[in-house]
């Protein structure tokens, strides 16, 4: 077993773990034989009272996991202080909906500690009506939850040159979590102020000290989808992931998802923010750089076993995350011999559109060095690109959208390795 | 049947004033004037520019006050992003991207200022000020002369070097929808 994951509750299939069985009852057999007679219930504490109820629930005193701050690529191990996002235990996560606290983090000057009494939204522009909205008047109005995931656009810029093969899956891949989302469609807010047909672009601004803001096209797919959120899992959103108010837009960069709302300004052409022109744009080889990539491309990784794991010869579980930003996952492959050949993994269900979908895979490891490498397919047609064609296309600079398949080189130790391909 | 249809007629006509009036419990109003004091984005065409200017001499005084702890000596060598030089290298191994080599609108760049810096004391540079280390910016990367001054009307017409640079993804260059 890896070891990060020796704890989690098995969730195999009896099929499989018979036909496991048959195939290795030689090794595994004497490996379960020895670890069963060093075991016994004997030595299992006794049963005690435990500690009184209480108004909410804590982890495990046995449970160790976080989020860890990081800066730009390589720059990692930094003082909170210079942090500019915070990455999600991927390997550490069961299912695919992540918790609250663990929910990756992205934010641009700090978390403002805003008063809902005294935040308001302000709507304007292409429209017949200017309105301000207070956060009563936003939670009275028609609601919708929506299961989607969120992603950095900066995900997985680690790769872009060269591999660190010290990195984990949460340095590589943790700017990415899905989430219940619960707050007014963003077509209501429309009708609400009877936006005009020729505003076809929306300028959403936060109320953190940056002021981030971000020109949106108004598609019927963005029309339709985005939520003015006020609720995450079920719960008000937390300050670092918004409250009392944003923008959420299910599939797409997650600058666009604006923090801290405070503005939506309807207009008839991109405002051209800082963000838009020299921030998150990818700048490809000849110099030019491509400008609203805004879709989160069909992505997937491996989680376990994953960067800096080490596993045994015999029986392993192969899981991981898959997602698109276009629609619902609609399979997954998994190579355990580099890309030469593939099988498709079994996936969670429900399987939902523009939401992380766990998939996994019985494997029995034979003791070869080799690499092991996950890649997926939309309901759109979208499959994960390997890397070559991702530099192909981007170069090396683009910064952004890096969503090649994710190798890990496995040694004759069993050690787990971040490598290129 | 005449009544009938006259009930019909008038649930209809009942369900759209229900529908409207419920509508317009949401909210209330915003008066230009307040408007005016959140309205700061500024568009490549100037639009949402406010009266007033700056010079670069000015601009100077106001960055080394304000900007050079994080931005450096002439917009290089601090800790936060470099703002100067780098033209030529976007296309080599280590491109550096900065407002003279990468940034394609000056107006974006008066933008920026006016909503998120100082990055610790955001909004507290005025209209004038914040036109003046505009072009103290712009004058280090060699788009205004020393002797510069910008408004208004002058602003959106200095051209940036990367103003042809990017490329919009195909499907949001022409948009349609059904609303």
């Amino acid at each position: 077993m890896t070891q990060d994951i020796s704890s989690a509750p098995r969730q195999r299939e009896p099929v499989s773990r018979r036909r496991f069985l048959t195939a290795t009852a030689g090794v595994a057999g004497a490996a379960a034989a020895g670890r069963a007679y060093a075991d016994t219930l004997a030595n299992v504490p006794a049963r005690e009272v435990g500690e009184p109820l209480s108004g909410s629930s804590a982890r495990s005193q046995y449970v160790a996991i976080s989020r860890i701050p990081e800066a730009g690529p390589g720059m990692r191990n930094v003082d909170p202080t210079d942090a500019i996002n915070s990455k999600t235990p991927l390997h550490k996560l069961m299912g695919s909906v992540t918790p609250s606290d663990l929910h990756y983090e992205r934010s641009h000057a700090g978390i403002p500690s805003l008063d809902p009494a005294k935040h308001r939204l302000l709507i304007h522009g292409m429209a017949k009506k200017s309105l301000v909205l207070t956060m009563d008047d936003i939670k009275a109005m028609p609601s919708v939850s929506r299961i989607a995931f969120l992603e950095c656009t900066g995900n997985g810029w680690e790769n872009w040159k060269s591999a660190d093969q010290n990195l984990t899956v949460q340095n590589t891949h943790g700017l990415i979590s899905t989430h219940e989302w619960t707050g007014v469609p963003l077509s209501f807010l429309i009708d609400l102020i009877g936006k005009e047909r020729s505003s076809i672009w929306m300028l959403a601004e936060g109320g953190d000290a940056a002021g981030v803001a971000r020109s949106i096209p108004l598609t019927d797919e963005v029309m339709a989808e985005a939520i003015i959120a006020y609720g995450q899992n079920g719960e008000p959103l937390r300050p670092a992931h918004g409250f009392p108010l944003r923008l959420l837009i299910p599939g797409w960069e997650g600058n666009l998802s604006i923090k801290w709302l405070r503005r939506l300004k309807f207009g008839d052409q991109p405002f051209m923010t800082r963000w838009e022109t020299a921030r998150y744009t990818q700048l490809l080889a000849n110099g030019k750089a491509r400008q609203f990539q805004l879709v989160q491309e069909v992505n997937s990784v491996i989680t376990a076993p994953s960067g800096m794991m080490q596993i045994k010869p015999g029986y392993n579980r192969i899981t991981g995350l898959a997602w698109s930003g276009y629609g619902a996952i609609s399979g997954v492959e998994i190579s355990t011999d580099g890309g030469r050949s593939w099988k498709a993994a079994q996936l969670n269900h429900p399987v939902l559109p523009k939401a992380q979908a766990r998939f996994q895979m019985d494997w029995v490891w034979d003791g070869k060095p080799t690499k092991i490498v996950s890649r997926s397919t939309d309901d759109k047609g979208n499959v994960q690109p390997d890397r070559k064609a991702v530099i192909e296309r981007m170069g090396t600079n683009a910064l952004f959208h890096y969503n090649a398949q994710q190798s890990w080189s496995i040694d004759e130790k069993g050690m787990v390795r971040n490598v290129l391909a | 049947m005449s009544s009938l249809k006259a009930l019909l007629a008038g649930s209809i006509l009942a369900g759209c004033f229900t529908a409207t009036a419920f509508a317009y419990d949401f909210g209330r109003p915003a008066t230009p004037e307040e408007i005016k004091l959140w309205d700061i984005d500024v568009r490549p065409d100037g639009k949402g520019l406010p009266a007033g200017s700056g010079t670069v001499l000015d601009g100077k005084t106001i960055y080394e006050e304000n900007c050079v702890a994080c931005h450096g000596v002439n917009g290089q060598g601090g800790i936060k992003d470099r703002l100067v030089g780098g033209q030529g290298t976007l296309t080599s191994a280590r491109p550096v991207k900065t407002v003279g080599s990468f940034w394609p609108y000056s107006t974006t760049l008066f933008d920026y200022v006016r909503r998120a810096m100082p990055y610790q004391a955001p909004g507290t540079l005025g209209v004038d000020e914040t036109y003046a280390v505009t072009a103290y910016i712009l004058s280090l990367n060699g788009l205004l002369p020393e002797t510069g001054k910008l408004d208004k009307d002058s602003l959106p017409k200095v051209m940036m070097p990367n103003r042809d640079g990017f490329i919009p993804e195909p499907e949001f260059r022409t948009i349609t929808n059904s609303k």
